[in-house]
């Protein structure tokens, strides 16, 4: 397999060494100044993170997931017929056990927003370190790492991640995030270690070398700057990537477990066609909020990858 | 060519070997049994127990495995508990399905992604060029349930144009109202595919066709008056298709592995389905088998697409 990315590299050359230069801050603000659609994503997104957390701590997850058959489907902004909750208004309704959709939606979107973000970061850190590692050693360390990477690499993932969360005992949310960890560094690695490997055979890094500067100091000060822009890219593609897949497996019924409220499994109630024809108000707002996310975080991050590449830059 | 093929199968055993121990010792640690499902309290746990001695289900796991590799390669692998049939018959069932609607929605995926990329890579920056990159945007961004859910719900609910669940009508009996019922339960579950489908193709082309526009051939092609669209149908396109060409193996792979959602959403019988029934089930004799094809599906998409490009492009050398 590596065999077939060295006949990409050949036939995409001049593609490789393009987004090297560093990207300053100023950068960015020009890059979203130009670009108002980007700059709407940005408010956008940031305004449904804010809203999403805060209005998280203000509600009682208890209470959402509180079970109270009488409210079953009752349509948005109806009133409770159950005396338990009397007085209280749901504003999107309620679903099948009678949970307020609202509350669902607010505490599924936090869930999914901050296991994608857990999964971003856990897979960054180990694709960018076991990345550059095989791109500074090269050689032996880089050929066995990457044997390695190629073979998780052709494993059926989603089907492997599927077995893994029904197989682990005591399955909670932790375990799910490590499950999807451990599957999802490697495309990362890869990416990183393609890049680094260039960065690698500059002649500010050898000269470096020469002078004797501890290797430790070599990656973390010289290799390190010149990916930074790329692995800020990097974050931003994959968080979107991940709440899509976090939400995916919820659908399917091995994301997070039932009793912890997702996007997910919001949307999954759409698999009773009942719910899919007549009772819209359960899946859709969920579906919107997974679509809206996910764009607007991708275009965040199609704005910072031209930001980071110079030939693309529209500012 | 064909000694590279032969030595790119013969690593690949090795690989699948090492696939199928990894995959057997997981589904070892499944949880519960195909007998548990049995448990009631009219059955002695003592014939429970039986069975499993019976089946083979206690044995130690290294003679487990060599006892199923060995039955594999006669072609028996194993029987499902659930079907109460064998895992073969199981599977073949429901692979026609799946390769019906790979082989369409690969089909589709390049009847979109092919011209669009073209013109758009043609006329960059026109108002074409700039609606195919928001699609492409969108596509590359939407998770597949989320747009088969709306695809579902708006096309198949809503409008009632496609049947919305299923791979084929009970009520067709001929052999061509079957044909013509299979088709028409896959249209939907392979456009859906499609459309998400074409993220890298169009990328590709435009970027290439885009390059190419100003390169030295192009320059001496018109030049010598050649005139411009020949030079794009002969001259640009030949180049510019080639990681298009070398991308076919990992695209019928995507599709197959993608089918998981869509086969699930459109309750369409196919192998994607078929996994997600036998895990909730703890069929684990049908998972194996079908994440150990799925696997060696990927390694032959990997070496088809490096055979592929070998062959477009007499400048790479792969041993």
């Amino acid at each position: 397999m590596a065999t077939n990315q060295d006949a990409e590299a050949t036939v995409m050359s001049d593609d490789a060494s393009a987004s090297l230069p560093p990207m300053g801050f100023k950068v960015i603000v020009k890059e979203f100044a130009k670009d108002k659609l980007a700059l709407a994503s940005l408010i956008l997104m940031v305004a449904i993170l804010v809203t999403v957390y805060v209005v998280a701590l203000l509600l009682d997850q208890d209470v959402v997931t509180t079970v109270s058959l009488f409210d079953s489907y009752l349509p948005p902004m109806s009133m409770s017929t159950d005396p338990f909750f009397e007085g209280t208004q749901y504003l999107l309704g309620t679903d099948s056990a009678g949970r307020d959709v609202f509350g669902l939606l607010i505490i599924g979107a936090r869930n999914s927003l901050s296991i994608g973000l857990a999964v971003t970061v856990i897979t960054s850190i180990l694709g960018v370190l076991i990345g550059i590692l095989a791109a500074y050693y090269a050689g032996l360390v880089d050929n066995i790492i990457m044997r390695i990477i190629d073979f998780i690499m052709i494993l059926p993932q989603l089907m492997i991640i599927i077995i893994f969360v029904t197989l682990v005992p005591n399955y909670g949310v932790a375990a799910f995030i490590l499950i999807m960890s451990a599957f999802l560094w490697v495309g990362q690695a890869r990416f990183i270690r393609g890049r680094a490997l260039t960065v690698g055979k500059l002649d500010f890094i050898s000269a470096s070398k020469t002078m004797g500067t501890p290797t430790l100091l070599i990656i973390l000060r010289e290799m390190m700057p010149n990916i930074s822009s790329l692995i800020i890219v990097n974050l931003t593609l994959n968080f979107a990537g991940n709440i899509g897949l976090e939400t995916g497996l919820s659908f399917l019924g091995f994301g997070l477990p039932p009793n912890v409220p997702s996007l997910g499994s919001l949307v999954s109630t759409a698999q009773n066609p009942d719910v899919l024809g007549n009772k819209g108000w359960v899946w859709l707002p969920a579906s919107i909020l997974i679509l809206v996310l996910v764009l607007c975080i991708n275009y965040v991050g199609r704005a910072l990858q031209r930001a980071a590449d110079s030939k693309q830059r529209l500012g | 060519m064909w000694k590279t093929i032969f030595r790119r199968l013969l690593l690949m055993i090795p690989q699948i070997i090492i696939l199928s121990i990894l995959i057997f010792i997981i589904a070892e640690f499944m949880p519960g049994d195909p007998f548990t499902g049995m448990i009631d309290p009219n059955i002695d746990p003592a014939q429970l127990d039986a069975m499993r001695e019976r089946f083979g289900l206690n044995d130690p796991l290294p003679v487990k495995y060599i006892r199923w590799v060995g039955n594999a390669l006669q072609g028996d692998f194993g029987r499902s508990f659930n079907y109460k049939t064998s895992v073969v018959n199981v599977i073949g069932d429901r692979l026609g399905n799946t390769v019906r609607l790979s082989l369409l929605s690969t089909v589709l995926t390049y009847m979109i992604g092919l011209p669009l990329g073209i013109l758009s890579g043609r006329y960059n920056d026109s108002i074409l060029d700039k609606s195919v990159i928001i699609y492409n945007f969108v596509s590359f961004a939407v998770p597949t349930f989320v747009l088969a859910l709306l695809m579902v719900y708006i096309f198949g609910f809503n409008l009632g144009w496609f049947p919305s669940r299923g791979s084929i009508d009970v009520s067709a009996v001929t052999f061509w109202e079957r044909t013509w019922s299979r088709m028409y339960h896959l249209i939907l579950p392979s456009i859906t595919t499609a459309v998400l489908g074409t993220v890298s193709i169009i990328q590709y082309l435009r970027t290439e066709i885009i390059d190419a526009k100003v390169s030295d051939y192009v320059k001496t092609a018109r030049s010598k008056g050649v005139p411009i669209n020949k030079v794009y149908t002969k001259h640009i396109f030949r180049n510019a298709s080639l990681p298009i060409a070398s991308g076919f193996g990992y695209t019928i792979v995507n599709l197959l592995t993608g089918s998981i959602f869509i086969e699930q959403i459109f309750s369409y019988s196919g192998m994607g389905k078929l996994f997600l029934d036998s895990i909730n089930t703890r069929d684990y004799s049908v998972i194996f088998v079908l994440v150990l094809l799925y696997g060696i599906l990927g390694l032959i998409g990997t070496l088809l697409s490096d055979l592929i490009l070998m062959a477009v492009d007499p400048r790479i050398r792969i041993d």
